[in-house]
């Protein structure tokens, strides 16, 4: 029976590349994904687009085509398995992307690659259509103005089969949604009719396992002395082992980092789920409250019990927009009476604010190592007073000015607060909000653009 | 009757979407799942974060998994506006999990 090799290379824009490279060379794998994009980065990329339209893609893209792409052409050469990349670098601009993709290969000197861009997903054009389309913030498309920057669907798997079915080697999208860049590679080779609902849940389980990558193999786990996981330093990303009805075993490259078995699944099986009955992808309402993982070797854990029903009729719309600036400064105090002190100065900071009519919309003011995760309530659950205790004020203003003024008044504590703070740091940042909206399926459409590179 | 905390029994990740985060807890042994289904309540988790919950969002919901001896808490507007306007230094949440853990258990 016919087996897929689906291996995971990246979980945000940032990760490290070379577990990348150790799956690429060593995972005897049919399909390398890299997802790469937070529900914020596209609007990001798009800023980076206005300014010059050959921008926009992860900046990541040819550092990682250049360490994967030989492998992509020894693929080809020696006929075994076939390697091909899927991603969503493309952010805002995946035909832009897919052009950096082919420059690489022609640098590496591979010669006929077939890389497609996905596009379809920028429904901006739509949104201005209908400005009395409400966000789930509560506003209007239109209360937005020309603060609006971008508005991208999340797509299904739909188009980066049809691009496989066209015999492109490297898929290249915008916003498509993660674990259908997974579902993918399996809807391709398995045939799956598009309402086999349950095998579609299964794929899409697949996918959501493991779109961190890191995450299911020992990463964002190790709690020393009650979950410790072997060399985090070179954590192994993850592979699935697929079968035509979807049933998978999860892996990685023999002799890398990290640990597989039932409890990373399960941690990364329930990451960011509400409802485990109700799964919303484009692809299916995924249920994965039937699930169970079962250790089959070391390091290999078979998932069983996904199922899925009918797709959503409409599709989530991550909308971009600019919301003002955030303006934060620091300062640390330390030593015997540090957290009185820093006390004080938090007080003299948000006085100083009122006295000089700084206009802002929302402050906070909190003190790292005591409240500033999980407020004042939870801080005091240990008696211990901390020997350092680090004073951070943060506002979000309407305008930068005001905002500037907020790092301002945190430095001058250096001359005019309460003894003994330094290490005083402030910056400024624009705040570019996301919101969400559903838009009708028909409302949008997937294209391919396919070219060989030269 | 003698307690221990909850992160003797189990372990737990945070997730975020939008304004909302979700908290796993999963029991490290299956015979201990009853119990955090009986003493982890949706009351007793509310309480916990009390003051980071924003009412106006909507009560905390708790989903059971049974096969995978996990339970999935959601938490409605503990993001603060989420990820990408928040003023907090975690703006994920990602640390809420690792305060769930502190709670006591018979």
């Amino acid at each position: 029976m016919t087996t897929l090799r689906i291996g995971s290379g990246a979980g945000y824009s940032g990760d490290r590349i070379e577990p990348a490279v150790e799956l690429a060379d060593k995972g005897d794998l049919d399909f390398l994904v890299f997802e790469c994009l937070a529900e914020r980065t596209i609007a990001l990329a798009q800023q980076a687009r206005l300014a010059d339209p050959d921008a926009g893609f992860d900046p990541l893209l040819s550092e990682r085509m250049r360490r994967v792409l030989p492998f992509v052409a020894r693929g080809r050469e020696i006929g075994q398995r076939r390697l091909r990349i899927i991603s969503n670098m493309g952010a805002a601009n995946p035909l832009s992307a897919a052009q950096e993709v082919r420059r690489v290969a022609a640098e590496l000197g591979l010669h006929g690659l077939k890389v497609a861009a996905l596009t379809g997903d920028d429904v901006l054009a739509a949104l201005h259509a209908d400005p009395q389309a409400l966000l789930d913030n509560g506003a209007t498309v239109a209360s937005l103005g020309d603060r609006l920057i971008s508005a991208n669907a999340y797509l299904g798997a739909e188009g980066i089969v049809e691009a496989l079915n066209a015999d492109a080697d490297v898929v290249i999208t915008g916003r498509v949604a993660d674990p259908s860049l997974f579902l993918a590679p399996q809807l391709f080779t398995f045939g799956w009719a598009q309402d086999d609902w349950t095998r579609i849940g299964r794929g899409t389980l697949i996918g959501h396992l493991l779109e961190c990558a890191g995450q299911i193999t020992g990463g964002y786990f190790a709690d020393p002395g009650v979950k410790d996981v072997p060399d985090l330093a070179r954590l192994g990303f993850p592979l699935a082992e697929v079968d035509a009805e979807g049933r998978a075993v999860i892996s990685k490259v023999a002799g890398s980092g990290g640990r597989i078995d039932p409890a990373t699944c399960t941690e990364q099986m329930i990451y960011e789920v509400h409802d485990p009955k109700a799964y919303l992808t484009p692809d299916v309402t995924a249920d994965f409250s039937n699930v169970s993982f079962t250790a089959v070797g070391t390091n290999q854990v078979r998932a069983d019990g996904a199922e899925g029903r009918a797709r959503p009729d409409t599709l989530k719309v991550s909308v971009g927009y600019l919301d003002g600036w955030i303006g934060e400064g620091q300062m640390s105090y330390g030593g015997p009476g540090a957290l009185a002190r820093a006390r004080l100065a938090r007080e003299v900071v948000l006085e100083r604010l009122k006295l000089t009519g700084v206009v802002v919309d929302e402050v906070r003011a909190e003190l790292i190592g005591v409240d500033s995760l999980h407020g004042a309530t939870l801080g005091s659950r240990t008696a211990a007073e901390p020997w350092e205790v680090r004073l951070r004020v943060a506002a979000r203003c309407a305008d930068k000015s005001d905002a500037i003024r907020i790092g301002n008044e945190v430095e001058t504590l250096y001359t005019n607060g309460p003894y003994g703070g330094g290490g005083a740091t402030k910056g400024v940042r624009q705040v570019v909000a996301v919101a969400s909206l559903l838009l009708p399926r028909d409302a949008v459409k997937p294209h391919v653009h396919l070219e060989d590179a030269s | 009757m003698s307690t221990i905390k909850l992160r003797e029994l189990a372990h737990s990740r945070t997730g975020d979407k939008g304004d909302t985060s979700n908290i796993s807890v999963i029991a490290f042994k299956p015979e201990d799942y009853r119990r955090l289904v009986q003493q982890l309540t949706v009351e007793r988790v509310t309480a916990h974060f009390a003051e980071l919950l924003d009412s106006a969002a909507g009560p905390v919901r708790r989903y059971e998994l049974p096969n995978v001896q996990a339970l999935n808490f959601v938490l409605p507007g503990i993001l603060k506006g989420g990820v990408t306007r928040s003023l907090a230094q975690d703006a994920h949440g990602k640390a809420l999990g690792a305060a769930l853990l502190d709670i006591e258990i018979e």
